[in-house]
This record gives C-alpha cells, structure tokens and sequence, in this order.
C-alpha cells in the first residue's frame, strides 16, 4: 500500500525523529510513504478568517497533487495535519474560499476537496489495524507506563478533524497497548501545553507545560509521548525535564524493532 | 469603528448574538489568567461595538489557538474565530505588526522548531 506523504518544514529539520521513525516503521509494516515530489510548508496553524486565502494555498496545492497522483494523503506532524484538514473542509464545504482558491491556481482540474487527509495514527487504526499492528510488534514496551500527550491540534474542532473523541480520545492509548506497554489516563493529555506561546510569553507556555507533565507524572505516567514538534520542545524544554518525552514514532519503532536495527 | 466591528463580525463568520453568556468558554480557556478580557467578554464587547479596547487588549496574542473555547461552547459561538479576528483587524493596519523580523534572532534557540518561528509569523504579522 502506497500513500502520499506530506512531512512538513519541522520534521526535515528540528524533528527529524519523528519523520525518520515514522516513514521506517511504516515501511516495516508494509506501508510506504511517498512523500510529494512538492510542498510547501502548511504556514503551521490555519488561518481562521473567511478572507484569508494566500495562507490556505500551500495546504491546497498539498491536497491537489495527492489526488494527481490518485492517493490518499498522510501526515504526521499535529499542526501539518490540523491544517491540511481543515484546508480541505473548507475547499469542499466553503463556497467563497473554494471559489478564490481555484482561480488563483487555475488548476486543469478544479479541486473541491476531494483528496482524503488521514494521519499516521489514523493509517495506524483504521487502514492497518491496532490488532495487525500488535502482531507486527516484535519487542513489546512490557511494563512501560506511558501517557499519551493529544495536545489539541488533531483533536479539535472535532466537527472538521473527526480524529476522535475530543473529549475522552483513545486512539493514542489503543496505539501505546498495542505496543505492548499501559497507557497512562491523565486528565490534562487533551489541554494545551501553551507552546504557541513559546515566543511571546515564554514563562507562561512553561508553566503550562509543566502542569502536563505534572499531571502526567502524578497519575503514574514515567514518559509521555506526542506528535507534534511543538509539543516537544515545549514539554521538554520549557517543561524542567519532569519525565522524558518522545514521538510516538519512535516508540513504534522500538517495538517493530526498527531502532536496533538501523542503530 | 462600527465599520471595523462589521468586517470582524465578516471575517470571523461569528454572530455573537447566538451567545446565551453561559461563560464555558472562559472557563475552558487555558489562558484565562493571561487575558484582560477573556473569551465571553470578546463575544459581549464585540456585541456591543466595543472593538477598540478589544483591539488594543494583550489578550489578542495570548489566545493559544487551542479551539477548547470554540469545541466547548454549546451554541457554536466559536469565541477563537472572533480573537483571531480581532487580532488581524490589528496586525493588517500598517506598522501594528506584532513580530518583526529583527527580533527574530533574539528569540531563537538551538531545539527550537520552525514551527513556532512559522506560526508566530503568521499570527502576528501580515
Ligand atoms: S505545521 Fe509545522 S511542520 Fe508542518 S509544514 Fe507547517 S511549520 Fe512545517
Ligand atoms: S503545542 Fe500547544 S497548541 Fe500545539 S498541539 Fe501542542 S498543545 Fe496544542
Ligand atoms: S482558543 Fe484562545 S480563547 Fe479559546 S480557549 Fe484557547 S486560548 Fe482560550
Ligand atoms: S460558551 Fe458560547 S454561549 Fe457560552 S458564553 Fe461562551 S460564547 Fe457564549
């Protein structure tokens, strides 16, 4: 099974481990992630106002040339995916922004929304399966106590990123017990850690992420994991190295085995 | 201003006449503490044409873009589309942009993520 893939500016650079883990780990359970032959970065979070169009058209041009190539489009950073998503419900929901974007490009084939935006987890979940990826796992995390960290992008507005309950998400915990480790159930894992603020207000995104973590820690979780770059530099910055922090994706190496094996 | 209050209201997409001032919003909202006015009094103000003290308010940059205002609130209100709006009714005047390149450099760090280099750019600046 091939996908198109849309890694994002972050996972080429700063979060390279979330990009180099996820594409192995996905080649090991016979997936391949081919990333597009051109993007863009996505402009990292999306632009709210009905008027803003130049902003959503990197996402646009993402989402049309995975339907030239008549594939579904992955993505795995938290932001990437926020955006791409909600690009796409706009481009097949909104009249006025579909309109304005398809006259910019002057595509051959106007684009309406068509491509369908999974995340990596979701490929996990619904395209793999938690039960086929369990049997793939060749070191299971026996005895790791680890807390899921949603952060908020992939989870809301829920309406448009359909990734999960928004309220009471399982589908990183699913992940984490097919991997053979106990999810750890924390309240704050759905609450924003403040990393947007990480610029303007740097004490403050500490102090929520240190709130996370707390948390965390307190319910018995010894990691956390994330996929989002911000998330983790904010929670292992700024966050006083409380407990150690993660991509899912290199768990999910650890497990398949991937790690030892390219180390 | 009133002109200014319409295009907000536009760009948004929001009515803040749906509002029933139950307050969720701000009690969901991470940055409470950091914000002079908080999410339900940006729906109230901007009801009442109260733009300018909105506009010249810090809390325009301290909403996180969490959207747990906008999930919470049980008549679809979405407070954070109003924020992000009022914000750029700011930062699209010229010289009001809250980053500026220069000071870029100052800010950086080694782990930092382009991520938030990229997305302060976008929210702050036009
Ligand atoms: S969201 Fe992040 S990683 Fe994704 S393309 Fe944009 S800035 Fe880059
Ligand atoms: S950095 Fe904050 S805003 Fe981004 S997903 Fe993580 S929690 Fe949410
Ligand atoms: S989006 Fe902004 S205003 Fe709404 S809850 Fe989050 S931080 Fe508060
Ligand atoms: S949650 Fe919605 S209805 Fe309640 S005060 Fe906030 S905007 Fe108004």
């Amino acid at each position: 099974m091939t996908y198109s893939y849309f890694p994002g500016c972050t996972l080429k650079t700063k979060g390279k481990d979330l990009d180099i883990w996820g594409r192995a780990s996905m080649e090991a359970l016979g997936v391949t992630l081919e990333e597009l032959p051109q993007w863009q970065c996505c402009g990292a979070v999306y632009p709210q106002a009905k008027d803003e169009i130049a902003t959503k058209l990197s996402s646009v041009r993402a989402l049309v040339s995975a339907r030239d190539q008549g594939r579904d489009l992955v993505t795995l950073c938290s932001a990437c995916h926020h955006v791409i998503k909600r690009v796409n419900c706009d481009m097949a929901q909104d009249e006025y922004i579909r309109t304005r974007a398809n006259n910019y490009l002057q595509l051959e084939t106007p684009y309406a929304g068509e491509t369908k935006v999974l995340h990596y987890l979701e490929v996990l979940r619904d395209e793999i399966g938690f039960d086929k990826l369990k049997e793939q796992v060749k070191r299971p995390l026996a005895g790791r106590k680890i807390g899921a960290y949603y952060g908020c992008l992939l989870l809301r507005p829920s309406k448009e990123l359909k990734f999960d309950d928004p309220e009471n998400p399982t589908i990183m915990e699913d992940f984490i017990r097919a991997l053979g480790a106990e999810p750890v159930v924390y309240a704050m894992r759905n609450e924003c850690c403040g990393g947007y603020t990480t610029l303007e207000n740097k004490p403050y995104a500490a102090k929520q992420a240190g709130k996370v973590l707390d948390n965390a820690a307190n319910c018995g979780a010894a990691e956390i994991i994330t996929a989002c770059p911000l998330c983790m530099y904010n929670l292992k910055e700024n966050g006083g190295g409380r407990l150690p922090v993660k991509y899912f994706t290199e768990l999910l190496a650890e497990a398949l085995g991937v790690k030892e094996a390219e180390a | 201003m009133s002109d200014m209050t319409e295009i907000v209201k536009r760009i948004s997409g929001v009515n803040p006449r749906k509002c029933m001032k139950c307050g969720k919003c701000s009690a969901a909202c991470p940055a409470y503490d950091e914000m002079d006015y908080h999410p339900h009094q940006f729906v109230d103000m901007v009801e009442n044409g109260r733009l300018e003290e909105l506009m010249d308010s810090k809390g325009i940059y301290m909403c996180l873009s969490c959207f747990a205002c906008l999930e919470r609130c049980p008549r679809s209100v979405e407070p954070a589309k109003l924020i992000e709006a009022v914000r750029l009714a700011v930062v699209r005047q010229q010289d009001k942009n809250h980053l500026k390149p220069e000071q870029i450099p100052g800010l950086l760090d080694a782990e930092l993520p382009q991520q938030a280099i990229t997305s302060a750019f976008r929210k702050y600046r036009k």
